[in-house]
């Protein structure tokens, strides 16, 4: 079947199977392979993406639910050659360690602010019950995102 | 994943032709249960209807008398809603403690309170304000609807087009999060309606139940001190490697006190 | 001062790549004509294979091949490696069964492989997956390990009697025996060290592509050993001659050891690649992950500290029982025994240690290292007891530990269980940690959890480690079978810029940046212009990769000696351009200079003329600068710390949380502080997972019930507190660096500190001992148990 949506701001269409999943289209049929994929229950986080401006988790999504939707990925989170203030709040705090958890960090904290213009340590641990980090303990991944989140407000 | 075909429905019209047109078919409401069924292989329909694209099912109302809210409206919009944190706070609460925030980006009311997981939140919303569930043929009091692990009254075909809660005079809801899977181990909700307290519990057994020497206590003295004593019973809780049945037991009470406490 | 030299706090230049979704990870990559395998593993924990029948699954849409164990050993290929031997008190070998890379007759874990499908899709081959039809006679399993070894425990290996791989012991028991039989006073423990599953965020992923006309196969891999992985499947399974057999692991989403190991997977898809002229790419699902990445930890132990009448530590006793799970992976008879009992000293001066342990086969996936690897068993074990023991005899845990520290006058010191102590200054660490957790200041907070109905509880740990593996003679006299040295390629290239190949491999250390500091400094040239290569055996000559805590202080000093050679060649070129003789060559900041004298070149001109040698002493001097050298370390290094961790547990359901946790780490000089940070609050939420959170459980017919993030409690944020760290610096003497190892301490030394503070806050119950993970049930049984006790 055929599948139409604007992704990270320019249409595009693919034809992939019923059974293909959203993260499966944006790596094996887009090749935008920033989004990764950690577990098979929805829990890891590793491949959150936003869809109409929401975060969710692109693995547990068929890819023709996106059908028409705005999808954002890692790849087009900046703004051309500038980092988003949320990655650079990451690399400026060393909030990364082997980088795989990143992207689905990065883009829940983004939807995070989004809603919640200055969380508290506690909101922001609190919001990344969902994305699950096994080097860095969080301890730098919190203080950038409230770093993120101070630069995102100006 | 198996191979299955997909209908996409606009109208609930559709969606019942769909959905009765034979073979193994299943209704997709958010996703959030049924896909990683689906990755799993742990099921395998011929065919997929998806709910996504039905206007009539989304939005929340909310009267003098009630909260209603449409089947495949979100976790996140019934968590985010002002006006059901007004009606009734606890069920904003108990949306916002669903899942994490990606899938309560996806998760619906509908999906869940069809899918009926014995750890799911939903269910005790339901039981425990005494909600209706309406459906494309009938209106079920949720006493009637759950019916242990995964089973429901819904009919073949039959679709959930939404739920009303009465409004509580005060409600509360307590929960112990499953510390790996974040699903609720135990949780309750109290609440005084119209028809009595009521006390419904999911996470500890195989489905949601009630516990009616709790709700007589609180009818008597709605505190959480009138609770002390009151246990249920630990046979037949679950009983993993995460919580004995009577640790659960013990839970159980334990989320009714916070659940009372925390009631508005 | 550079100030992106050694010391810096530089932001990491991979950073860049892995923020905007560019990084680089094996299942990122796509290679031409790929075709796709998918497994079939055992249902079963233990079970006969009656019969492997292939032909539904290979008549299914777009299967190109199904492999089977009759072909593995059709084709003569051998068995998973394993890397290390121990000998037993008899001067007998260990036990070390065969491991063919496919079941051929038996099937001994659950996940174990059964049959391969090679595929045009990864749908394609899952769907093919599950035609291929496997009859299974099922057999009794032995999964518990402290039982694994009862004589009525059904056998798992016919040369291995009671499921024992060996018996391994260090120390004499008898004086042992004799002084915990006189002590003033013994402290006993029975402990579990919970088995835990790694969890990498990357699930392993492999391609393998063989080249027909040439003869070159090439491996993808997440490894952090690529040149290891070459090496073990290459000469070992496949003999596949290294110099036709490339392995490339690039970005690798952290291993934790468990990305160390030549899997069956890869020897699979290697051996299927080569027998059909193909490519083929496989990626673990995170369930496979859960039953087929080496599990870690899993020991049983009882042990008894013996001290004076002050409190002084006189001996030391401990048996452990460790389970190896069904097959030996790669490196597990090591992990509990040189890496284990030889940290029983501790930052202590008990004179007297000994230890026995068993190690015991069971149906369970097999058990190797994880992230610590057997010192974090030694140290929970230690730091438990010592804890305990204060307890018993009414002494602060802080005091106990005081009266028993090795002086920081008694360094190089050696312990008796054969590790050599290079440097440290105990007391001084701890100080600063008691000070930094305001340990004065306790009181107050307790009464104030108390006010708020909730228990608080404080708890030390002052780990020791050992790391910078290894001394490649030593390790050799015990047992290893490879040396354990690192090497680097330094390369500058003609217009001044600098290629660095490293052998160590980075998933999260950040080498990128802490090498190019170390470049930096010691050559002056600008840290820019420093690019730091691995993971690539085609690139970098040699590596033994990334593990135990090793890439600084063998990999980094390995890097520093051929920035010593850089420098010695450059004198004489310089000597040669500046007319003057080389003796007179002084190097600092990225210049030469002719001591006295003002005459100065620069090492970008230094290397133009070595490639440009228009004026160049080429009857002397070989043309180029670039300079390779290896590093064996003389000996370990010993990183340490002190932690203090506070502790909160509410009384009605049993949940504990970790309010404050502070760490004092000594890890030698700092070359990036920034990295070390990280590496710490990233080994103390891996700790505070192991002693709350994190178990590998079997049921009793060997199957993983933790297998899954629905039953294996990960650690998340909303699980952690924010940290308070701070460092000493007591250089190593042992490497140029003067560094120490910073990747496992933290996971090394939080367990028995956050138990310790369990314990601490259940102390009014009676509560003496309680098991990792202190889940809610178990902290809320023990205190129910402590009442019902006090009401009798």
């Amino acid at each position: 079947m055929n599948v139409s949506l604007t992704l990270n701001g320019a249409p595009i269409s693919a034809e992939i199977e019923e059974r293909t999943l959203l993260v499966q289209m944006l790596r094996d049929d887009l090749g935008l392979t920033g989004t990764h994929v950690g577990c098979d229950t929805s829990q890891c986080g590793a491949c959150v993406v936003h869809v109409n401006g929401e975060s969710v988790k692109s693995c547990t999504m068929l890819a023709w639910q996106a059908d028409g939707a705005e999808v954002t990925t890692i790849e087009g989170l900046a703004n051309g050659g500038e980092l988003h203030s949320m990655q650079a709040a990451f690399r400026e705090h060393h909030a990364l360690q082997c980088g795989f958890c990143t992207p689905g960090m990065i883009m829940s904290a983004v939807d995070l602010v989004s809603q919640n213009a200055d969380p508290s340590e506690d909101e922001v641990r609190a919001w990344l019950e969902g994305n699950i980090c096994r080097c860095t303990g969080y301890h730098n991944i919190v203080k950038a995102i409230r770093a993120g989140a101070a630069a995102m407000r100006g | 994943m198996y191979t299955f075909s997909i209908a996409r429905p606009s109208s609930l019209a559709e969606a019942q032709s769909a959905l009765g047109a034979g073979g193994d078919v299943s209704a997709l409401a958010g996703g959030q249960t049924l896909i990683p069924t689906l990755k799993f292989r742990l099921a395998n329909p011929d065919g997929l209807v998806d709910l996504g694209g039905i206007a009539e099912l989304r939005g929340i109302t909310v009267t003098a008398d009630a909260v209603t809210i449409g089947a495949m409206t979100r976790h996140s919009e019934v968590a985010a809603s002002a006006e059901v944190a007004a009606a009734i706070p606890a069920l904003a609460y108990l949306a916002g403690c669903i899942g994490d925030p990606a899938v309560r980006n996806r998760g619906t009311i509908g999906g869940s309170v069809a899918n009926n997981d014995p750890a799911a939140d939903y269910p005790a919303a339901c039981l425990g304000l005494g909600a209706t569930i309406h459906t494309t043929t009938r209106a079920i009091a949720a006493d009637d609807f759950f019916q242990g692990m995964f089973e429901t009254a819904l009919n073949e075909g039959e679709i959930i087009t939404s739920v009303s809660f009465p409004r509580p005079s005060a409600a509360g809801y307590g929960r112990f999060s499953h510390p790996a899977s974040r699903y609720a181990m135990v949780a309750v909700m109290v609440a005084q309606t119209a028809g009595g307290v009521r006390v419904a519990v999911t996470g500890a057994g195989p489905g949601v139940f009630r516990v009616p020497e709790m709700e007589a206590a609180l009818a008597g003295n709605w505190s959480a001190d009138a609770l002390a004593g009151i246990a249920v019973p630990a046979d037949g809780l679950n009983d993993d490697m995460h919580g004995s049945a009577s640790y659960r037991a013990h839970l159980v009470s334990i989320m009714a006190e916070d659940a009372v406490r925390s009631a508005a | 001062m550079n100030e992106k030299g050694i010391g810096a706090a530089v932001r990491r230049v991979e950073d860049q790549r892995f923020i905007t979704g560019a990084g680089n990870y094996v299942d990122d990559v796509n290679l031409p004509g790929q075709l796709f395998a998918a497994f079939v593993r055992s249902p079963h924990a233990h079970a006969d294979l009656a019969s492997v029948s292939t032909t539904a699954a290979a008549a299914a849409p777009g299967v190109r091949a199904v492999l089977t164990g009759a072909d593995v050993a059709a084709d003569g290929v051998g068995g998973m490696p394993v890397g290390w031997g121990i000998t037993q008190p008899d001067g007998s070998p260990m036990i070390e069964p065969p491991w063919p890379i496919i079941a051929t007759d038996r099937v001994r874990f659950v996940g174990e492989l059964v049959a391969v499908v090679i595929a045009d899709s990864r749908n394609a081959a899952m769907d093919a997956a599950e035609l291929v039809e496997v009859d299974y006679a099922s057999l009794p399993a032995v999964v518990a390990t402290a039982t694994a070894a009862a004589d009525d425990a059904p056998q798992i290996w016919d040369e291995a009697p009671g499921n024992t791989c060996f018996v391994w012991e260090i120390g004499e028991s008898a004086p042992v025996d004799e002084a915990v039989s006189q002590a003033a006073h013994v402290t006993r423990v029975e402990l579990v060290n919970n088995r835990l599953i790694p969890n990498a965020m990357e699930p392993r992923s492999a391609i393998a592509s063989f080249a027909p006309a040439t003869g070159d196969l090439t491996l993808h891999c997440t490894a952090q050993a690529p040149h290891a992985v070459r090496l073990l499947i290459g000469a070992f399974v496949l003999q596949q001659p290294e110099h036709k057999f490339r392995v490339i692991s690039p970005d690798v989403g952290g291993g934790f050891g468990s990305k160390i190991y030549p899997y069956a997977e890869y020897a699979v898809i290697c051996w299927a690649a080569r027998r059909m002229g193909a490519t083929i790419k496989w990626t673990a699902t995170r369930s496979e992950a859960f039953v087929s990445d080496a599990h870690g930890r899993d020991h049983v132990t009882t042990a008894d500290l013996a001290m004076d009448a002050d409190g002084r530590f006189l001996a030391f006793r401990v048996h452990t029982t460790a389970n190896m799970g069904a097959y030996l992976s790669a490196f597990a008879p090591l992990i509990p025994t040189y890496l284990y009992a030889t940290l029983f000293a501790g930052q202590y001066t008990t004179p007297q240690i000994f230890c026995q342990v068993r190690a015991v086969f069971t149906n369970t996936t097999p058990v190797d290292a994880y992230r610590g690897a057997g010192r974090p068993e030694a140290t929970y074990l230690l730091e438990r007891i010592i804890e305990k023991a204060a307890y018993e005899i009414g002494l602060d845990p802080v005091e106990l530990r005081r009266r028993n520290f090795i002086a920081p006058d008694a360094f190089p010191y050696q312990t008796p269980v054969a590790l050599l102590y290079d440097s440290g200054d105990y007391a001084k660490t701890m100080d600063k940690a008691l000070e930094a957790a305001d340990v004065a200041g306790y009181a107050a907070r307790k009464a104030s959890s108390q006010s708020a109905g909730k228990l608080r509880g404080i708890g030390y740990s002052l780990p020791i480690e050992a790391t910078g593996a290894a001394p490649s003679a030593i390790a050799g006299q015990l047992g290893a079978r490879a040396g354990l040295w690192e090497s680097a390629e330094l390369r500058f290239n003609a217009t001044g810029s600098v290629t660095v190949f490293s052998g160590a491999h980075s998933h999260g250390q950040g080498h990128a940046t802490t090498f190019a500091q170390i470049v930096s400094d010691k050559l002056g040239i600008p840290f820019e212009n420093i690019e730091i290569v691995e993971g690539d055996t085609a690139n970098g000559q040699m590596g033994m990769g990334t593990f135990g805590s090793r890439s600084l202080s063998v990999g980094g000093s390995a890097i520093v000696k051929a920035a010593d050679k850089i420098i010695d060649k450059g004198k004489k070129i310089a000597a040669h351009l500046m007319e003057a003789a080389a003796e007179d060559i002084e190097f600092e900041d990225g210049n030469f200079t002719v001591a006295g004298s003002d005459k100065a070149v620069n090492i970008a001109e230094v290397a133009f003329a070595a490639y440009v040698p228009h004026n160049y002493p080429l009857e002397e001097l070989e043309p180029g600068l670039s300079e390779q050298a290896f590093f064996d370390p003389m000996n370990f290094n010993f990183p340490y710390a002190a932690y203090v961790c506070e502790v909160e547990v509410d009384p009605r359901t049993g949940i504990t949380d970790v309010v404050k946790f502070t760490c004092v780490d000594d890890v030698g000089n700092i070359i990036n502080p920034l990295i070390v940070d990280g590496q710490v609050h990233g080994g103390v939420v891996q700790g505070i997972g192991q002693a709350l959170l994190e178990n590998g459980v079997y049921d009793n017919e060997g199957q993983l019930l933790s297998g899954s993030f629905m039953d294996y409690t990960m650690p998340r944020a909303d699980n952690v507190p924010s940290f308070l760290t701070d460092v000493t610096e007591t250089p190593c003497p042992f490497n140029p660096l003067g560094v120490k190892g910073c990747g496992e301490i933290g996971a090394i030394g939080s367990p028995p500190a956050v138990i310790n503070a369990v314990i601490n806050a259940l102390s009014p119950f009676g509560v003496t001992d309680i098991e990792m993970p202190a889940t809610p049930e178990r902290v809320w049984s023990a205190m129910q148990s402590g009442q019902a006790e006090a009401a009798e």
